[in-house]
């Protein structure tokens, strides 16, 4: 009786006992959330274009983030290391179309997705070699990032917002943008919509391959690069990262791993769900809950919605 | 045989569709997949104009010839010549870029699109407005989108599917899948056109529309047509000539009367054993 009211009652109560505080672990699983949300837009942007889903993503944000702060103290002014960084994505996607994708056009899924285990593991120990593997600092104010926290009075407490989450949200929501309405009506969104639905159909009229997997790829490297500064700022810059960045599977279950808003609103909800848990529910087991409690959440979703929230349907023709 | 489809407009050999200008020769191609042979030294031509048949039972090697033809498929030996230019094999592209269009044998639409996305993806090639102007959708890429519209609309008149332009291709009945395929196809303006079994699947009222597209393209817009087809009365009526493979082998090349008659086809057709 006692553990029931501890796991349905109590934690509630408190919610309402201090909404000022609700409101705060809320805002910081939305912060969370968005970081999610972006690692699984990667995610999303390459699975959608090539049916492949890319172990490396994670690793991408690491290496975005490595090479901005790398160059910055090599004495790189910020905004042209910036700049040279997205450049460096590109020559990222197009290698790894070259070197990865192209000789295992039309091998099974798997091998792909092996493959991309492979370059995982080859751009930890690339980075490693060329930036070391110790944590650095993220370039914040440098880059103009804000810095400071605004306190604001609500609901009989204070909540505080640290203005560079606030910025992570507003550049965030602008990238989002920007991608939706690229992909949505150009032709190059409609060739990569045609190359998500049928490679051979697509290959017929002419779209070719390769150029539509640089594109994305390298558009995956600049969500990525994004991410990793906005994380970067939060935190710092380590390889660590790279486990995080795996939060992002729970994502993809529970937006579908072909939805763009899927990706956005699955983030936020493991987001806040992990936050929300972590503080009320985790104390009663002792704390650090909030590294599984997506993945849960995920498997609990999967008995309902295997696509998805957002995902296409799947209908199977027999 | 079966029954004919068509209303009974005979395509004449003679009514000065057909040019002399061979458009494509494959020359003694053979293909292979690990033991398997696909096809083996076959060679054929298509004119200018014509509508080419390509029959034979199941297995014959019929879309392993049109996936050599644009290029899917790499043949091992001979040699494919396109407007006068002799290649080894096809590329993809380069047989987009060329005018060759196609339509497969498993309707191979983007089914996450709308019929008017779907036929639109065939103008790729021909638009040509930089990623610059695309990412702002003004200036260039608008008046491009337009103009490109504009030719697409015509294509659905001429398909008559204008009341499907909306609706996702997933959601379409088998037969106007087909169709739209078709317009996408024939939206690349294509010199040479690929159908792979264009009536699969269709009733006799669908066939009977196909048939008359299929006419319609080759003697309106003058496109050249390559297809497979199963449906004999089809084959029959539409082509100029017919070629019969059987086992990856040719058997038969001719006219459609031509080719009725040949004891090997009958043969291949009614199952005779093969020594």
């Amino acid at each position: 009786m006692e553990l029931l009211h501890q796991i349905f009652i109590g934690p509630f109560i408190e919610m309402a006992g201090a909404p000022d505080l609700l409101v705060q672990v809320v805002w910081e699983g939305f912060v969370s959330g968005i970081l999610y949300a972006l690692i699984a837009l990667g995610f999303v942007l390459i699975f959608k274009a090539s049916g492949i889903f890319n172990f490396a993503q994670g690793i991408m944000v690491v290496f975005g983030a490595l090479s901005l702060v790398g160059l910055h103290e090599l004495g790189v002014p910020a905004w042209l290391a910036v700049i040279l960084c997205i450049g460096i994505m590109f020559v990222l996607a197009v290698t790894v179309e070259r070197v990865v994708l192209r000789p295992l056009v039309n091998q099974p899924e798997i091998i792909l997705f092996m493959a991309t285990i492979g370059l995982n593991t080859f751009l930890i120990g690339f980075g490693e070699t060329v930036f070391g593997g110790e944590p650095k600092t993220m370039i914040t104010a440098e880059l103009g990032l804000p810095t400071g926290v605004t306190d604001v009075q609500m609901l009989g407490g204070m909540v505080s917002f640290q203005h560079i989450d606030i910025a992570a949200a507003v550049i965030a929501a602008l990238m989002v943008a920007t991608l939706a309405i690229f992909f949505n009506k150009s032709k190059i969104g409609r060739a990569l919509r045609a190359v998500a639905d049928d490679h051979q159909a697509a290959m017929s009229v002419g779209i070719t391959l390769q150029q539509i997997w640089v594109i994305v790829w390298f558009a995956a490297g600049i969500v990525a690069l994004v991410t990793g500064i906005m994380w970067g700022a939060r935190s710092d810059v380590s390889f660590a990262l790279e486990i995080v960045a795996l939060k992002a599977l729970p994502v993809l279950i529970l937006g579908g791993f072909t939805s763009i808003p899927g990706a956005i609103i699955g983030g936020l909800i493991i987001g806040i769900s992990e936050k929300l848990a972590e503080f009320y529910w985790g104390p009663m087991v002792g704390g650090s809950i909030e590294s599984w409690v997506p993945f849960f959440v995920a498997l609990i979703f999967l008995w309902f919605r295997p696509q998805g929230l957002f995902g296409e349907k799947i209908i199977e023709r027999i | 045989m079966n029954v004919m489809v068509t209303d009974p407009v005979q395509q004449g050999a003679d009514d000065g569709r057909i040019s002399d200008e061979v458009i494509l020769k494959v020359d003694n191609i053979s293909l292979s997949f690990g033991g398997v042979k696909a096809i083996q030294n076959v060679s054929f031509d298509v004119k200018r104009g014509e509508v080419r048949a390509i029959i034979g039972p199941n297995g014959a090697g019929k879309t392993s010839m049109l996936n050599c033809i644009n290029g899917f498929y790499h043949p091992q030996q001979g040699t494919i010549t396109y407007k006068g230019t002799a290649r080894k094999q096809m590329k993809p592209h380069i047989a987009a870029t060329q005018g060759i269009a196609r339509t497969f044998q498993n309707v191979a639409l983007f089914r996450g699109m709308s019929t008017l996305d779907n036929i639109m993806s065939g103008r790729t090639l021909k638009m040509k407005a930089n990623l610059f102007w695309q990412m702002l959708r003004t200036g260039p890429a608008e008046n491009e989108e337009i103009e490109h519209r504009k030719f697409v609309e015509k294509i659905i008149d001429f398909l008559e599917i204008q009341d499907i332009r909306r609706t996702p291709v997933g959601r379409l009945p088998y037969g106007l899948q087909k169709r739209v395929e078709l317009g996408r196809a024939l939206t690349m303006e294509p010199t040479l056109l690929l159908l792979d079994e264009p009536m699969a699947g269709m009733n006799l009222e669908e066939k009977r529309d196909m048939s008359r597209f299929i006419i319609d393209a080759n003697e309106q817009l003058g496109t050249t047509v390559a297809l497979i087809e199963h449906d004999m009365g089809v084959v029959m009526d539409l082509s100029d000539r017919v070629l019969v493979l059987d086992h990856g082998q040719m058997i038969a090349d001719g006219t459609p009367d031509e080719v009725q008659a040949n004891q090997a086809v009958i043969d291949a057709y009614l199952g005779v054993a093969h020594e």
